[in-house]
């Protein structure tokens, strides 16, 4: 083992070999990566690459064909409910319940979480991400962006030790958006949290992630920090280089970094 | 201790199961203070049924000795039909609530267990019925001077297996729900009804032809609606009823149990669980 194999920190998430396919079709095609621990990471790519699915296979949401999941030590596909208590998520596909108001939402989920003091982290949440002037009022009646906030603070009630976003800042405005950046980021940074995110916005990615893995068909086509692949393609900046591999695929090119 | 468990109260044991499955109910109490309709929708039917069924027997009392001396009969078996029916229901509808609104990601990615789960929809079927069923009940005492609760200890046994004939039928509903979506909602509404001709609520089992009567036997609810009317008009007990009744059930129970947990897992094989929605 080299010195700096012996410094890096553990992997907080280890996926290998995973596969997910439909009958015929392959969503996922055998990905290997990891997240060290108390980092950003990134699943980057065009609509069907595999994000969703396979954030939904380390969430356990989704079973995979083959592979393995391992996330804060703890085999998903065998004990998952060990980890989840230490994990949380959210993805613009899943709502909550839009009858309920924002405050009992985050009180069920305080409750299931097992939370000491639900109120007292609903009330930071809440004054953190500017939830509080709404946070009585049905989460159906709320704006996109105050829906996406609400869905943080949820993901956000157990202080995960690993979260997945799947788009955390979609509907935010640019403002709102890189204020809930700064939070993750500060986040991650206090609690050494693992994060690992899908998104399309690409500043983001570049702001918040050390890694960032590019997929395409279901497989990661290339990986690295986000200036590696900067100058690895040439390109002026992280949206550059993902239109250069969406666009790829169309010319037929096939390069593909060892997943 | 790890920061962690510092944070949380705990996740494994029966004291974390029951905080979670405190949790759960809560979010349906918080649906249904917000929620007038959904209310009304508790009470509305059986006292609606309860009213009819009540004026019908009046009639009948009039004319044939047999409603003379058991009276009561038919309001305490359309009282203990919709125990069946609510209960099957009160299943399906909070199942259903998770699915309209989007909710089943968030849920089975918390440390919420399926068996957890479970016990919440069975708690909250039981307080539905409960909610529906009670009102019916008294208001039976007040326009037609009869109380179901007359029959006495009888009357839970009754209760009690129907309650949890209805969860293994909702259990089932659950399971296909997941497996085939918000197209197979209308289940919830007749699945339970299919069995309604063969469970001798109304008429005695020995109406039925010989080859219904096998089909009827293999019903916990013909076992109870036999053994209710043993109470109201033989003034009996009968205990080989509710034996069988109990035996049935509990193998109907582990049944729709194991039904709901394999299609859970279908859900999750078939990436179902994310799709679900309005």
């Amino acid at each position: 083992m080299s010195a700096v194999e012996a410094e890096a920190p553990p992997a907080a998430i280890r996926v290998s070999k995973l596969t997910k396919s439909y009958g015929d079709v392959l969503a996922v095609n055998r990905l290997s990566f990891s997240v060290p621990e108390g980092t950003t990471a990134a699943l980057l790519g065009g609509n069907g690459a595999g994000k969703t699915t396979t954030i939904s296979m380390l969430l356990g949401l989704l079973l995979p064909t083959a592979g393995r999941v391992s996330i804060l030590g703890v085999d998903m596909l065998k004990r998952r409910y060990d980890a989840l208590p230490r994990m949380n998520f959210s993805s613009p596909y899943v709502d909550l319940p839009k009858r309920l108001s924002a405050r009992e939402n985050l009180m069920v989920y305080a409750r299931l979480y097992g939370l000491r003091r639900p109120g007292r982290r609903i009330g930071q949440l809440a004054d953190e991400l500017d939830l509080t002037a709404f946070m009585d009022r049905p989460s159906g009646t709320l704006s996109a962006g105050q829906r996406t906030r609400l869905a943080l603070a949820k993901a956000l009630l157990n202080e995960p030790d690993v979260l997945l976003l799947d788009e955390p800042t979609a509907s935010l405005d640019p403002d709102t958006g890189d204020r809930i950046r700064s939070y993750l980021e500060a986040y991650r940074d206090t609690r050494r949290a693992t994060i690992l995110l899908a998104s399309h916005n690409m500043a983001e990615v570049e702001r918040l992630c050390s890694r960032v893995m590019m997929m395409r068909a279901g497989r990661i086509v290339d990986q690295g920090s986000p200036a590696e692949l900067i100058r690895r393609y040439g390109r002026a900046n992280l949206e550059d280089v993902f239109l250069d591999i969406a666009r790829r695929r169309r010319t037929g090119d096939t390069r593909e970094a060892a997943a | 201790m790890s920061a962690a468990d510092a944070r949380v109260a705990g996740t494994r044991g029966p004291i974390a199961s029951w905080r979670r499955l405190q949790a759960m109910v809560l979010r349906y109490v918080y649906l249904y203070r917000g929620s007038w309709p959904r209310l009304l929708e508790l009470t509305y039917w059986p006292t609606l049924q309860m009213v009819m069924w009540g004026f019908l027997t009046i009639f009948l009392a009039s004319k044939s000795g047999f409603f003379v001396q058991a009276g009561g009969v038919l309001i305490a078996a359309v009282l203990l039909w919709d125990v069946l029916f609510r209960s099957s229901l009160g299943v399906s509808l909070s199942f259903l609530e998770e699915m309209w609104s989007r909710n089943l990601g968030h849920i089975f990615v918390s440390p919420l267990r399926p068996g957890e789960f479970i016990a919440a929809l069975t708690l909250m079927s039981l307080l539905r019925v409960l909610i529906g069923i009670i009102p019916a009940a008294l208001l039976a005492i007040w326009l037609y001077e009869y109380s179901i609760f007359d029959m006495g200890l009888p009357l839970i046994a009754f209760f009690t297996n129907l309650q949890v004939m209805g969860w293994s039928f909702g259990l089932i509903v659950c399971g296909l729900l997941m497996r085939y979506g918000l197209g197979a909602e209308s289940i919830a509404w007749f699945a339970i009804f299919a069995i309604a001709p063969f469970s001798a609520i109304y008429y005695p089992l020995t109406v039925m032809p010989d080859w219904l009567q096998w089909i009827a036997g293999i019903l916990p609810s013909t076992h109870v609606f036999e053994g209710m009317r043993a109470v109201l008009v033989e003034k009996t007990f009968r205990t080989d009823l509710l034996f069988n009744a109990v035996a049935l059930n509990a193998a109907y129970l582990t049944v729709s149990v194991a039904v709901f947990l394999r299609f859970f897992r279908s859900a999750r094989e078939r990436g179902l669980i994310l799709q679900i929605g309005e």
